[in-house]
């Protein structure tokens, strides 16, 4: 399938293995990615904070690009980016005037949005586009023994009922039923749901990573090989600090966190090089055994 | 907090209901359209009479039987069983326990963040209540007085009226994640309280309230975005809008400088991707503390070197990244910023006063206030085909609600301010 691709700032910035990992996925699962590249940043909330129509303006600009192209629908590879534009598509889609007068703005460069763009997750289309049959199908090294912890990031998973979560498209349960598709094991613990902390990291950055740290501690306790998150800001604090955090919360860490389409990637044959996971800060040195052993015992 | 699932037994519909504290019921009147209010009761007084609950209006008014069912805060007398069964089942955001099966089972327990005094009874005093008497919360009336009612723009009240809906319950509290690490934040209730007086232009401190609220490191800035509130809150009031507002007038409206690098913060964050059109997180550290060359950036700098060098090491970032901004905003981008964050007044859409087009559940806003008398023909009307809400109406120092005689836009008095509820403690 053809998607208009938004893969966000931060994966091309700091975290260059999510952009990266995904364009290796995509063509294992006939997904043809058009990037968006003139797009601008979501505004990951903040601008709103600063001026609502400035991120309306930005982001209807994003879904006009998108729409231009003849992407099937448009996907994005960041939780922040799915709610904060959710969001915003909330306010463009309620109000024919407010509309209007947002694609006024647009006007000089000739865009127009039309109501009801569908904007997906990496997650989301995943279980809902191609199907988690589907994807079985393509496993050629299931995650057998493999002890991973879904961490989803605020932003995709509240508010239910903007992001249309209910019980036909249980969305807060993706990552559960993704993993287990890919033949690993769930580990719950108390921080699934919870937030990284990333968005006061230099407001109050005690507070911040004592909640990545808690988190992490929580999935360690539970036994987790690593952990998947399909949001690069988790990432930065979960991986990039958690060096930092480990000395906030004060007691020793070293869990890796992958991100949604590297763990994909792995199931589908992917060397955890290739996947980009030696630019990690929290070496993942338990996938990379378990990869190993896994190649090992095939041969 | 306790959470021991203990003796249970079939209840007519629904099967069961586990209780913090043993509880078995025989089957009983309870169906899975009851209240989880009505079935604690019911096994309250079937079985062990000494659970302690609080409860009083059992019609989700006077905010006392907030607890937590299945892991989500609400008010147990407004939450069906059936629905607080299913919420633990995938529809949620807390996963049932190991071993709970789904949609059969409720467990209660008591609202978090808050001490417990007993069973379902959470100390409201030591938390909530202390919160809320933090933000000044009442009215400081603008001088002169006027003689009748001051006259309130429509939407303006409107808009204030989705924090006045707020019965002191406490969800949003229990399950608020920055509160969770961190006690001291002023956290979702009081802050949307806090607003409740910010949004409201017959209020004389506008600026002292925001100023004192962003100065404090367990202020606005304190609140991690979470969204927790938002679907914790049974009354629809959107503690974290409620406070993403708050930022927005201290730092657009009156440019206020907090300690904690909030407002520095989102002026470097906006000003970062007018230029690059997509965020150089390098630039954005040093600005946040107030650029590179400031006395504040360099500690926490240098704190952040040892990570930064990892980064180059594992070369997850290089020094080209790092440095140079190989990505530039096409100038339609700038040009947006320019247009739309140039203008006069800011324009924001509040969906809580527009409402929804094509959505029988949130119709637009329609209904007019009836004026007791009408308005004199010099009055000029709030304009209602601008969406804008607020910004102008609170800027420092225009002055537009005019106190003059009386058209009802004006809220009942008192209808916002309650008192804690009086509650039966039954124990
Ligand atoms: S959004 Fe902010 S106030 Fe609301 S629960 Fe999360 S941290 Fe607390
Ligand atoms: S904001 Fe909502 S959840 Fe919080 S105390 Fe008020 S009514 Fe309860
Ligand atoms: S008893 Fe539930 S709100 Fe009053």
């Amino acid at each position: 399938m053809k998607v208009a691709y938004w893969p966000g700032c931060v994966s091309r910035g700091f975290t260059p293995e999510l952009h990266g990992s995904m364009s290796k996925v995509a063509p294992l699962l006939d997904i043809e990615l058009i990037e968006l590249d003139r797009a601008a940043c979501c505004g990951a909330g903040v601008i709103a904070e600063h001026n609502q129509e400035l991120a309306d303006t930005l982001n209807a600009r994003t879904f006009a690009l998108a729409q231009r192209t003849d992407g099937e629908l448009m996907m994005n590879i960041c939780s922040t980016c799915q709610g904060a534009q959710s969001e915003c598509q909330e306010r463009l889609d309620a109000n024919s005037d407010y509309r209007e007068q947002i694609n006024t703005n647009l006007g000089n460069e000739g865009l127009r949005y039309e109501k009801g763009i569908t904007n997906k997750n990496f997650l989301w289309l995943l279980v809902e586009e191609i199907g988690l049959d589907a994807l079985r199908e393509r496993v050629t090294r299931p995650l057998t023994d493999l002890r991973v912890g879904p961490f989803y990031g605020c932003y995709i998973v509240r508010p239910v009922d903007r992001l249309g979560i209910d019980e036909q498209h249980p969305r807060d349960r993706y990552l559960h039923m993704l993993i287990e598709a890919l033949g690993g094991t769930v580990v719950d613990y108390a921080g699934v749901y919870k937030c990284c902390g990333f968005p006061i990291i230099t407001m109050n950055k005690e507070a911040s990573l004592a909640q990545a740290g808690r988190h992490i501690g929580d999935a360690l306790d539970a036994e987790a090989d690593c952990l998947v998150v399909p949001c690069p800001l988790c990432h930065l604090n979960l991986d990039l600090q958690q060096p930092a955090a480990a000395s906030v919360v004060g007691h020793e860490l070293g869990l890796p966190v992958l991100h949604l389409p590297q763990l994909v990637g792995l199931a589908l044959g992917l060397s955890p090089k290739e996947l980009g996971m030696g630019k990690h800060i929290v070496r993942p040195t338990s996938v990379i055994d378990w990869s190993t052993s896994v190649v090992a015992s095939a041969a | 907090m306790a959470q021991t699932h203990r003796s249970v037994a079939p209840l007519l519909d629904i099967e069961l209901i586990e209780l913090d504290r043993a509880a078995c019921c025989g089957a009983g009147v309870i169906a899975e359209h009851n209240s989880v209010l009505d079935a604690i009761l019911k096994v309250k007084a079937d079985t062990d009479g000494s659970i302690g609950v609080r409860c009083s209006c059992q019609q989700g008014i006077c905010g006392s039987c907030g607890v937590r069912m299945n892991g989500k805060p609400g008010l147990a007398c407004n939450t069906h069983l059936d629905e607080a069964a299913r919420r633990g089942a995938g529809t949620g955001w807390n996963p049932p326990d190991e071993g709970q099966q789904q949609e059969t089972v409720v467990t209660v327990e008591p609202m978090g963040n808050m001490p417990v005094i007993r069973d379902l009874i959470v100390d409201m005093d030591a938390v909530h209540w202390r919160k809320i008497h933090r933000v000044t919360p009442w009215l400081i009336n603008k001088e002169p007085i006027p003689e009748r009612e001051y006259i309130v723009p429509h939407d303006n009240m409107v808009d204030v009226t989705q924090t006045m809906a707020c019965i002191q319950c406490g969800a949003c509290v229990s399950d608020c994640l920055s509160m969770e690490v961190d006690p001291e934040f002023i956290g979702p209730a009081a802050l949307s309280k806090a607003y409740r007086f910010v949004g409201d232009p017959r209020d004389a401190e506008h600026h002292e309230r925001l100023k004192d609220l962003s100065e404090d490191e367990h202020g606005i800035y304190d609140c991690t975005h979470c969204f927790n509130c938002i679907d914790a809150c049974p009354k629809g009031v959107d503690p974290m809008s409620q406070i993403m507002r708050l930022r927005r007038v201290a730092g657009s409206d009156f440019d206020i400088e907090d300690r904690n690098n909030g407002h520095r913060h989102e002026r470097a964050f906006v000003k970062n991707i007018r230029k690059n059109g997509l965020l150089h997180e390098a630039d954005l550290l040093p600005d946040s503390y107030g650029g590179k060359l400031d006395p504040h950036a360099l500690p926490e700098l240098l704190g952040s070197l040892p990570t930064i060098a990892t980064a180059l090491a594992r070369r997850k970032i290089t020094p080209k990244t790092a440095l140079l901004h190989t990505h530039k905003a096409p100038k339609e981008v700038k040009a947006l910023f320019d247009e739309v964050d140039g203008r006069e007044t800011r324009n924001e859409l509040n969906l809580y006063v527009t409402g929804y087009e094509d959505d029988p559940v949130h119709p637009p806003h329609t209904d007019e206030p009836t004026p007791l008398e009408p308005p004199g023909p010099t009055e000029a009307k709030d304009d209602r085909s601008e969406q804008t809400v607020g910004a102008a109406d609170r800027e420092p120092p225009a002055e537009t609600s005019a106190p003059t005689v009386g058209a009802e836009d004006v809220p009942r008095a008192g209808a916002e301010d309650q008192e804690p509820p009086t509650s039966e403690e039954q124990e």
